[in-house]
C-alpha cells in the first residue's frame, strides 16, 4: 500500500498551479459570470493542453484515461485557483460516453472534448445544464434516453455568479435504454467526484487566502491571527479539509480499480468535501468581517463557489443516505 | 497510489481474526476502571502475549513480532471487529515504551519492555499536577539528588490507571535554577508501592476510578530508572506527547468497529423516517473512514521515513470529537434505555460514551492542539493562550 500521489502526479499539480496562478483566473471568472467566455474558453484551452480532460478520455479516443487519481488531484487545482465552465459536466460527459453502448457518440465528441475544441456540458433529467449559453454541446437527461439539446431557457444566476443555469431545450433522445440509464448513473457518479475534488480546493483556498488575511490584518495593535479566537476557527477549517482529502482520494482508487463500493465512496467523499469547504467559507467571510461580504472582493468568488458545489451532484442529505445504503 | 495489502499482510490478517475468534472472551469483561475488571483485563493482556499479539510492532526479543505500521492498524481493525476487550495496558505500551525504544538503555528495555508485554507489570502516566494541566511545563514536583538515585517530592494528579496500576512514568524538576520552565525536567520512573507514595483514587464523571492523585514524599529512585540525560526530561517526554496524540493511541480500529456497531444499532432500532438520526449515524461511518484512510496516508509517509509531526494534533483533535458524536448518536438511538449504564441491555454504550467525554482533555487538551495546528500547521503568530 502507498497511499499518496506519486513523483509525477505531484509534478503534474504543481505545474497545473503554476498556470492558473499566473492565468488571473478571478478576471477570468468576472469576465464568465458576465456572459463574456472569451478569457475562460482560452484558459480552457490551455489546461486541454495539460491533459487535464485528457484524463477522463480513454486512450482509444485520443485520451490517457480514465485516470481517477489524476483527475482528482487536477479538480482540486482547479477549484483552488476557482477556474470557471462546466468542470464536473465534462467529466461527466467523458463518463457519459465512455458508456454508452455505441460508440459513434464517444467518436465524436471524446477527442475533442480531451483536446479542449469543444466544451460540453451536462443536465440531469429534469434540471438545469451549467453553462449551457458557453457549451458547443448540451447533453440531457430525458425520460430514459440522452438528447442533445437545441437550445436553452433563459440563464438564470446560481449563488456562485460563475455558475450561469440554464434548462435545455429541444432535442431528439440520441439513445434510450437501460444501458443509457446504466451510463447516466455512471456520469452523476463522476461528477460528483469531480465536484467534490473541486469543493475541496476551494476550500483549501479559502483557509490559504484568510491565513493571509489574518496575518495582516491588525486590530488593536496586534494581527488578529494571533488571537486564539481566530486561530481555532482556522484550525477548524483546516481539520474539516484534510480529512475530506483522503475520502477524495480513497474514492479515486476506488474508481480506478473498478471497485463495486465506488458509488458509496464518491458519496462520502462528496459530503466531506463539500461541507467541509462550505465550512471554509463561513469561516473565511467571518474571519475576514465586513471586506469578505463584498463583491468587489475576489474572496467572494470563492465563497459563492463552495456555497454552490455543495448542492450541485449530490446534496448532503442524500450522499449522507447512499453511505448507508448498503 | 493504491489502498492494496500484500498477500503477508492479508495472511496476517486471516491469523489475527482466526485467533481472536477462538479467544476473545464470550461476555465482556467488567469495566478495566474497577478493581475486578482490572485484574480481569490483566489476565487477558498475558493471554494475548502468551500469543505474541499483545504488541505486535515491538522486536521479537521484547515479545512482539517486528510488523510494520501497517501490519499493526490491520491487527488493530481486526482487534477491535473482534469486540475484544480494551487494553489495560495501554499507557505504557503506547506512550512509556516509544519513549524506551527512542531513549532508552538495552538494560532498561530488556528489564521494562517483555513484563510490560505481559501485563506482569502495568504502568500509569504522572504528568499532570494541580498547578500545571496544559501548561505541563510549569510543573512543580521535584526530584533531588540522593546517593545512587532521586527523591521525588510534590503531587500528580489526573493519573490514569494509578488506582490499579504497578508503576508509573513523568517529569519532575531537577533543576529549579534552569532559565526556562521546559529546561530542568528529568524524566523517570517509579513503582506504585514504593516507601513514601499514597495513591488516591479518584473517581471520573460515573464515579469508577479511573485515575487517581499521587502523593511523593522522599520517594527513593535508582538511577537506572531516569530515562535520557537529567535535565533532558522536557524533550524526552516530547517524542512520547507525538505518539499518544499521533499514530498509536487510538488507531482507526476502533473507531470502525464502532462505526459498523453502531450501523447496526440503527437498521435494529431506528425510525427510517428520522433522517436527522440517519445522517449522523452516516457521519460516524464517514468519520471513521476518513481517519482510516487519514492514517494510511500518515503510515505510508512514516514507511518512506517522513516523521508525524504537527499533523499529530490533526489526528488527535479528529479521533477524540467522532469519539464523542458517534457515543451520544447510539445513546439517542438506544433512547430512553440510553441512560442503562450497567448490564448489557446498553450494549456498552453508556460506559464508551464516559470514557468518549475524556478524550478531548487527555493527551493534551484540544484547545491545545488547536493552537499548534494554528501555528505550526497553518503559520499564525503565537499569541497568548
Amino acid at each position: 500500500m502507498r497511499f499518496l500521489l506519486d513523483a509525477e502526479q505531484t509534478a503534474f499539480v504543481r505545474t497545473l498551479d503554476q498556470l492558473l496562478a499566473a492565468a488571473d483566473t478571478p478576471a477570468v471568472v468576472r469576465a464568465w459570470s458576465a456572459g463574456d467566455h472569451g478569457p475562460g474558453r482560452a484558459l480552457w484551452e490551455r489546461l486541454a493542453g495539460t491533459g487535464v480532460f485528457a484524463l477522463a478520455v480513454p486512450e482509444e479516443y485520443d485520451g490517457l484515461g480514465p485516470l481517477p487519481v489524476e483527475l482528482a488531484a487536477a479538480f482540486v487545482e482547479l477549484g483552488r485557483h476557482a477556474v470557471p465552465g462546466p468542470l464536473a459536466e465534462t467529466i461527466a460527459v467523458c463518463a457519459l460516453l465512455r458508456g454508452l453502448g455505441d460508440r459513434g457518440p464517444a467518436k465524436e465528441w471524446l477527442p475533442r472534448i480531451a483536446s479542449g475544441e469543444v466544451l460540453v456540458t451536462l443536465a440531469p433529467a429534469g434540471s438545469y445544464a451549467l453553462d449551457a449559453d458557453a457549451a458547443d454541446a448540451v447533453f440531457h437527461v430525458v425520460a430514459d434516453g440522452l438528447a442533445l439539446a437545441t437550445g436553452h431557457g433563459p440563464v438564470r444566476a446560481s449563488l456562485d455568479p460563475a455558475r450561469r443555469l440554464a434548462r435545455p431545450t429541444g432535442g431528439e433522445p440520441l439513445m434510450s435504454g437501460p444501458a443509457v440509464r446504466d451510463a447516466v448513473r455512471e456520469a452523476a457518479d463522476w461528477a460528483s467526484f469531480a465536484t467534490a475534488a473541486q469543493s475541496l480546493g476551494t476550500g483549501l483556498a479559502l483557509v490559504e487566502q484568510t491565513v493571509a488575511y489574518v496575518k495582516q490584518r491588525t486590530q488593536f495593535g496586534t494581527a488578529i491571527g494571533g488571537f486564539q479566537a481566530v486561530k481555532h476557527q482556522l484550525a477548524n477549517a483546516l481539520l474539516g479539509l484534510e480529512f475530506a482529502r483522503p475520502l477524495l482520494y480513497g474514492a479515486a482508487v476506488a474508481l480506478a480499480g473498478g471497485s463495486p463500493g465506488a458509488g458509496r465512496d464518491i458519496a462520502a467523499a462528496k459530503v466531506a468535501c463539500g461541507e467541509a469547504a462550505y465550512a471554509a467559507a463561513r469561516t473565511a467571510l467571518q474571519l475576514h468581517g465586513a471586506i469578505g461580504y463584498t463583491a468587489e472582493y475576489d474572496l467572494s468568488l470563492w465563497i459563492g463557489k463552495a456555497t454552490a458545489l455543495r448542492t450541485a451532484w449530490g446534496t448532503p442529505a442524500e450522499c449522507r443516505a447512499r453511505v448507508l445504503a448498503g | 497510489m493504491d489502498l492494496d495489502f500484500t498477500p503477508g499482510e492479508d495472511t496476517f490478517r486471516a491469523e489475527a481474526r482466526a485467533w481472536l475468534a477462538a479467544h476473545v472472551p464470550a461476555t465482556a469483561l467488567p469495566s478495566l476502571e474497577t478493581a475486578e475488571g482490572f485484574a480481569a483485563h490483566r489476565d487477558w493482556e498475558r493471554e494475548l502475549s502468551g500469543a505474541r499479539w499483545s504488541v505486535v510492532s515491538w522486536p521479537e526479543e521484547y515479545g512482539g513480532r517486528g510488523a510494520s505500521i501497517l501490519r499493526w492498524l490491520v491487527f488493530e481493525e481486526e482487534y477491535y471487529a473482534a469486540n475484544a476487550p480494551g487494553r489495560v495496558s495501554q499507557n505504557g505500551i503506547n506512550l512509556l515504551a516509544p519513549t524506551l525504544f527512542e531513549h532508552g538503555t538495552d538494560e532498561q528495555r530488556a528489564r521494562i519492555l517483555p513484563a510490560m508485554a505481559s501485563g506482569a507489570t502495568i504502568w500509569a502516566q504522572a504528568w499532570s499536577e494541580p498547578e500545571a494541566g496544559s501548561d505541563l511545563a510549569s510543573l512543580r514536583s521535584t526530584a533531588t539528588r540522593a546517593d545512587g538515585g532521586w527523591l521525588l517530592n510534590g503531587q500528580k494528579t489526573w493519573s490514569s490507571r494509578a488506582a490499579f496500576a504497578d508503576r508509573a512514568f513523568g517529569l519532575f524538576r531537577s533543576d529549579p535554577a534552569a532559565d526556562r520552565p521546559h529546561r530542568g525536567l528529568t524524566y523517570l520512573m517509579f513503582a506504585l508501592d514504593a516507601p513514601g507514595v499514597t495513591v488516591r483514587p479518584i473517581g471520573r464523571l460515573d464515579g469508577k476510578p479511573a485515575f487517581a492523585e499521587l502523593f511523593l514524599d522522599d520517594v527513593f529512585v535508582p538511577d537506572e530508572d531516569i530515562i535520557g540525560a537529567p535535565g533532558q526530561g522536557w524533550r524526552v517526554a516530547m517524542s512520547t506527547a507525538g505518539n499518544e496524540r499521533g499514530l498509536t493511541l487510538r488507531s482507526p480500529g476502533r473507531f470502525l468497529a464502532a462505526a459498523d456497531r453502531l450501523t447496526a444499532l440503527w437498521r435494529e432500532r431506528a425510525d427510517p423516517h428520522d433522517t436527522a438520526l440517519r445522517d449522523r449515524v452516516a457521519d460516524a461511518v464517514i468519520g471513521a473512514r476518513a481517519y482510516r484512510l487519514f492514517t494510511f496516508t500518515n503510515a505510508s509517509r512514516l514507511a518512506e521515513g517522513g516523521d508525524i509531526g504537527a499533523e499529530s494534533s490533526l489526528n488527535k483533535v479528529f479521533w477524540s470529537e467522532l469519539d464523542i458524536r458517534l457515543h451520544e448518536t447510539a445513546l439517542d438511538l438506544l433512547g430512553s434505555d440510553g441512560e442503562l449504564a450497567d448490564g448489557d441491555d446498553g450494549g456498552g454504550w453508556a460506559e464508551g460514551y464516559v470514557f468518549s467525554l475524556a478524550g478531548p482533555i487527555y493527551a493534551g487538551t484540544n484547545e491545545i492542539q488547536r493552537d499548534i495546528i494554528a501555528e505550526r500547521l497553518l503559520g499564525l503568530p503565537k499569541g497568548r493562550r
